[in-house]
């Protein structure tokens, strides 16, 4: 029986805890993208990028915070300077809408350009990023490291097993809850998330409506801005700031999205859990949760790992073929991208 | 020159292109103030897109289009709807995932919190009580009649002073298609100006003051409605010259 609690305390500690905060910043990412989708509806290679200047803003009002001697106490100075990098991501997403979107909107460019240009503006953003902050990696979490330790857990329950809890990753859980719950009822029930639906479902009767789609378009930047703002800065106190995985981030995300249904924000959600514990699980290596399982002095002799965690973005990748393979339209019934 | 003042719709010489096909090709009309004046041939006449063209769903060509008195050059979509343009497009479209009562406020989109939204909703219920009956249900599980209801009705809340209507009554019940045309004429009564497309020519024409025949993208004959009969119609349809 114990052996049972402790197998699960195993999995708990290295795929479910680390696979929840992973999957609550994916979903934050993947919304973004199926906003966009929903309303200007093409593939916004920018996002990643997006994510990472919305951080890099953060970043450095933390820095300045911390010189100045301002905190939260036993939280990250963070989340005291993620504002700004929202206000910051939302600025540069309505410059570049104004400056280059706005252009293709009027010529009417069909969905493969749009997806094309922001390819462009994902390596302007890059760019812009790595002349600002540089390439290095920066680690800019402060405050208390853990909730609950693995030692502590163990004094506590007794188990051979410890389930380390960290901060970072509460409060991603706790940010990405509320910014969804917000999301919604921003959807269902207010006049300017009625019109962005009714943008997104159906275009010309909306127009008729009299809803100006200039209005629908900057709502859903600004939207998505801050949730890609969040999502960086989430996924920068839980790892590290890493300014060249917002690159490789978009597989998962665009897997998380294609998954759950593209333009559907269930979807997006669903998708990026089903997504961000498909990469832990894949990457663990069961050998010692089996052997908790098994019968006595019975253990694997490998890792009882399906890949290496060198492959994990693969994992998404494979996702992504098989959704588009089997269902492409996505869990909950999407626009199929032609 | 008096007609010509009281004119809600001054249409000249529109054209309309879809890539290289010309769809309208030089349309003229005019639509009197109070008046239900319908558009009426035969498929690809360029009726449809007309009125895509009045709403700015498409882009115009070349042509002039005056509105209430003022040209709509450059007026996007919903400046449009502002200045009391409404448009019921073809094939009952409404908003399938949001309640009747939400596609009636989105109707009402630009109006904000305009008291009379509130009023213009009962009014709207009134003249279809069955929209009042299935307020909270998603407007998809309508049937295909009460859709088309709803459409108009989406398209009243915005008080137009015209109202396009494109073939409100294809594809319904006999029933209900008197209902729809009964309807239209409650519409005018109640002060718009309406213009229509119906397939269904013979009753259009029925309930119209003025009536236009178009054949590949041009007018080619105008008459009252009740100087239209069937067999002159036959005629134009087929495309006898008068």
């Amino acid at each position: 029986m114990e052996d049972i609690v402790n197998a699960l305390a195993l999995f708990a500690n290295y795929v479910a805890v680390p696979a929840t905060a992973y999957g609550a910043q994916l979903a934050l990412g993947a919304l973004g993208v199926t906003l966009i989708f929903g309303i200007l509806r093409f593939a916004n290679f920018a996002h990643g990028e997006m994510m990472s200047f919305g951080t890099m803003a953060t970043i450095l009002v933390t820095w300045g915070l911390q010189d100045a001697g301002i905190g939260l106490g036993p939280f990250p100075t963070a989340l005291l300077a993620l504002p700004v990098g929202i206000l910051a991501a939302i600025t540069m997403a309505l410059v570049v809408d104004r400056t280059v979107f706005r252009f293709y909107r009027r010529q009417r460019s069909n969905p493969i350009v749009f997806a094309i240009v922001s390819v462009g503006v994902m390596f302007l953003l890059a760019g812009l990023v790595r002349i600002i902050i540089g390439p290095d990696d920066q680690s800019f979490a402060d405050g208390a490291r853990f909730v609950i330790n693995a030692r502590e857990f163990k004094e506590l329950t007794g188990l051979e097993e410890g389930i380390a809890i960290k901060q970072t990753q509460i409060i991603t859980v706790v940010v990405a809850g509320a910014v969804v719950a917000a999301l919604f009822w921003f959807l269902q029930k207010t006049r300017s998330g009625k019109a962005m639906r009714a943008y997104s479902d159906d275009e010309d009767l909306a127009l008729l409506s009299g809803i100006s789609p200039e209005r629908v378009v900057a709502i859903c930047w600004i939207i998505a801005a801050a949730l890609a703002a969040i999502a960086g800065t989430l996924y920068g106190l839980d790892k590290t700031y890493k300014p060249f995985i917002f690159l490789q981030i978009l597989l998962p995300i665009f897997a998380a999205t294609i998954l759950g249904g593209i333009g559907q924000p269930v979807g997006a959600i669903l998708g990026a859990f089903i997504v961000a514990f498909s990469e832990v699980m894949v990457t663990y290596a069961f050998r010692k949760f089996l052997a908790y399982l098994g019968p006595q002095d019975w253990a694997p002799d490998g890792l009882v790992q399906l890949l290496s965690t060198d492959y994990k973005f693969a994992v998404s990748f494979i996702i992504l073929v098989v959704v588009l393979l089997i269902r492409p339209t996505g869990i909950i019934r999407g626009k199929v991208i032609v | 020159m008096t007609a010509e003042a009281e004119a809600i719709l001054r249409v000249d010489d529109l054209t309309v292109d879809y890539g290289l096909i010309r769809a309208v090709n030089g349309v003229s009309f005019e639509v009197a103030q109070g008046a239900i004046v319908s558009l009426v041939g035969s498929n690809g006449a360029g009726k449809t897109t007309t009125m895509k063209a009045l709403s700015g769903l498409v882009p115009r060509a070349g042509g002039a289009v005056r509105f209430a008195g003022a040209p709509l050059d450059g007026v996007t979509p919903d400046g449009r709807v502002a200045r009391g343009l409404a448009h019921v497009p073809e094939g009952r479209r409404v908003f399938p995932r949001m309640t009747v009562r939400e596609n009636l406020l989105l109707g009402a989109y630009l109006r904000g919190r305009d008291p009379g939204v509130v009023e213009d909703l009962d009014r709207v219920c009134e003249m279809f009580p069955i929209l009042a009956a299935r307020r909270q249900q998603l407007a998809g599980t309508l049937s295909g009649g009460e859709q088309q209801m709803l459409a108009i009705a989406r398209a009243l809340m915005s008080r137009p002073k015209l109202l396009l209507m494109d073939e409100p009554s294809m594809g319904l019940a006999p029933q209900m298609v008197d209902l729809i045309l009964e309807k239209i004429v409650e519409i005018r009564a109640s002060g718009a100006t309406v213009l229509l497309v119906e397939q269904n020519a013979v009753e259009a024409i029925r309930l119209s003051d003025v009536v236009y025949v178009l054949r590949l993208g041009a007018v080619i004959h105008r008459s009252a409605g009740r100087d239209m009969d069937e067999s002159l119609l036959k005629a134009l349809y087929l495309g006898h010259d008068i």
